[in-house]
């Protein structure tokens, strides 16, 4: 019994030292921000690799996550003559939940993985010691453009999957099950209001942060050659995307939750 | 410790640990200005987490380190750069940046580090690469696309771009073939005597400690067991030096192996 609580505890008191050191980092990550040199041009060549290169993958996810959200309502709607409410429905899902968890998960497994592998391989091979030697903070030169990338860019990707998202209900809606086209665009925007997007914008900004933090701190640590940075990658990932579900739930309590 | 003069760095009973396995136990070395030290030992006996705690890469449990007589123990992050502007250092696998091409690499710390502008940080990146033997057309190539001879020079140019006070050397020749450690070697020994940087390098090779040394010191178990001008060693009477310099399986260092 003594045996089993020594355990949890090691892995209650391992957890808190994770958690420090997390919050640790991206703490003096952000101080970094206050001060000069700045690197724009590091900003902007990560906002292309996170936006421009996942548009592709968030694209086709979110046109067909539109059409199979308008495909079911409609088949669950139809049982209690509702079927005019799916254009609602699914302007409201995609704006408000689906576009930025996807886009979230979508992206945390594309770009997070890839910071992931890329800080941790300058990691293992003396990179990130080098920087240092070199007279340049590693936090501020690799870490702060990616967190900020990510939290400028994901809300960009968000509002991209949302027209794309809504645009494939419509074409179910349309041209599967028969709607009249103007009858879906006026129900899309009538109960559309500013909050429903600009509640999902904020969600996209956080897992933006989430997505690079998770990645560059698990790169950041990673140890042991090869195999360290493959495990570090499956943290990134894996963290990214609990944490993103966790804080959409958050998020969500905080802008609807009576 | 030293004999030539005073100290550029000093360091005192320092010790490091990672977890229960003691690395460094005691170190005390002196570095005089413009000297060339090198410092020799087994694998693993905690050359390299000698150099990296001096330059503030690891932390340190106890002791002291002093640069021109100040204290960098506890240094703050923004006087940590300041002091690190006058190190260079030569990492063992060279530590170039793959997302970079060569000249960048060289002139990284002086665009970065001492915001040199770009255009003259490039023509002292071509002027460094030429001293150690690259000419400009290696200079647009990605680290990747050289061999490991080229890689090891470009680094060398990186460490010395900025024309630092102190340069650090991990292992300058291991992985080579022994005629461009050689010229590695030469690179070095130019570098340390024309320039007069002070010169703290580690090896296990000791065709490369007697060329680039002026004194040469040697760490076992965490602690320098022996130091001395470089053409005292073969005389050092020591018998841990005698074994490692002679390279016998036989003598007080036990290498540890296990049978299959």
């Amino acid at each position: 019994m003594l045996r089993f609580l020594a355990a949890v505890g090691a892995v209650f008191l391992g957890f808190l030292a994770g958690t420090g050191r997390l919050v640790m980092f991206a703490g003096l990550t952000l101080a970094t921000a206050l001060t000069p040199p700045f690197y724009p041009r590091a900003i902007l060549r990560e906002m292309v690799n996170i936006g421009y290169f996942s548009l592709p993958v968030v694209g086709l996810t979110a046109i067909f996550t539109g059409m199979v959200l308008a495909l079911q309502s409609y088949t669950g709607f139809s049982r209690f003559a509702a079927e005019s409410a799916i254009a609602t429905v699914v302007v409201l899902s995609v704006t408000r939940e689906l576009g930025p968890v996807i886009t979230g998960l979508m992206v945390a497994g594309r770009v997070g993985a890839a910071m992931a592998a890329e800080i941790g391989t300058m990691r293992v091979t003396d990179q990130i010691d080098a920087l240092t030697t070199l007279s340049t903070d590693p936090l501020r030169y690799l870490v702060l453009p990616r967190l900020a990338a990510g939290l400028i860019t994901l809300p960009i990707l968000v509002l991209v999957a949302d027209i794309i998202g809504v645009f494939g209900g419509y074409l179910v809606g349309v041209y599967r099950l028969g709607f009249n086209p103007e009858a879906y665009l006026n129900r899309t925007h009538q109960y559309l209001e500013t909050i429903d997007v600009v509640s999902g914008l904020v969600k996209a900004a956080v897992f933006g942060f989430i997505i690079a933090l998770m990645g560059c701190y698990h790169g950041y640590y990673s140890r042991g050659g090869a195999q360290g940075v493959g495990q570090a990658t499956t943290y990134a990932v894996v963290s990214a995307s609990v944490l993103i579900l966790v804080f959409n739930y958050l998020i969500t309590a905080a802008f609807f939750g009576r | 410790m030293s004999d030539t003069g005073p100290a550029k760095i000093s360091v005192r009973g320092l010790r490091k640990s990672f977890g229960r396995k003691r690395v460094l136990d005691g170190v005390d070395i002196d570095c005089a200005s413009g000297e060339s030290l090198v410092i020799i030992g087994g694998s693993g006996t905690g050359k390299s987490v000698l150099i990296k705690c001096i330059l503030g890469l690891l932390h340190p449990e106890a002791g002291s380190i002093r640069v021109d007589g100040l204290e960098t123990a506890g240094l703050r992050r923004g006087e940590r750069e300041r002091l690190l502007q006058r190190f260079g250092m030569l990492f063992q696998g060279s530590a170039l940046f793959d997302s970079l091409s060569v000249w960048e690499n060289v002139a990284f710390g002086l665009v970065h580090g001492r915001g040199v502008e770009g255009l003259r940080a490039r023509e002292v990146a071509l002027a460094k690469l030429g001293a150690v033997g690259l000419g400009p057309e290696v200079s647009l190539l990605r680290p990747a696309e050289l061999s490991g001879g080229m890689q090891k020079r470009v680094a060398l140019a990186r460490a010395i771009a900025a024309e630092p006070e102190i340069v650090f050397f991990d292992e300058p020749t291991t992985g080579l073939d022994p005629i461009m450690a050689d010229v590695i070697n030469d690179l070095i020994v130019k570098c340390v005597r024309e320039v007069g940087t002070t010169a703290v390098s580690i090896t296990h090779d000791m065709v490369s400690a007697r060329k680039i040394a002026d004194r040469i010191a040697m760490l076992h178990q965490g602690r320098i067991v022996w130091h001395g001008p470089t053409a005292e060693i073969d005389r050092s009477g020591n018998p841990y030096v005698d074994q490692f310099i002679n390279g016998r399986a036989e003598g007080p260092i036990q290498m540890e192996i296990r049978a299959a």
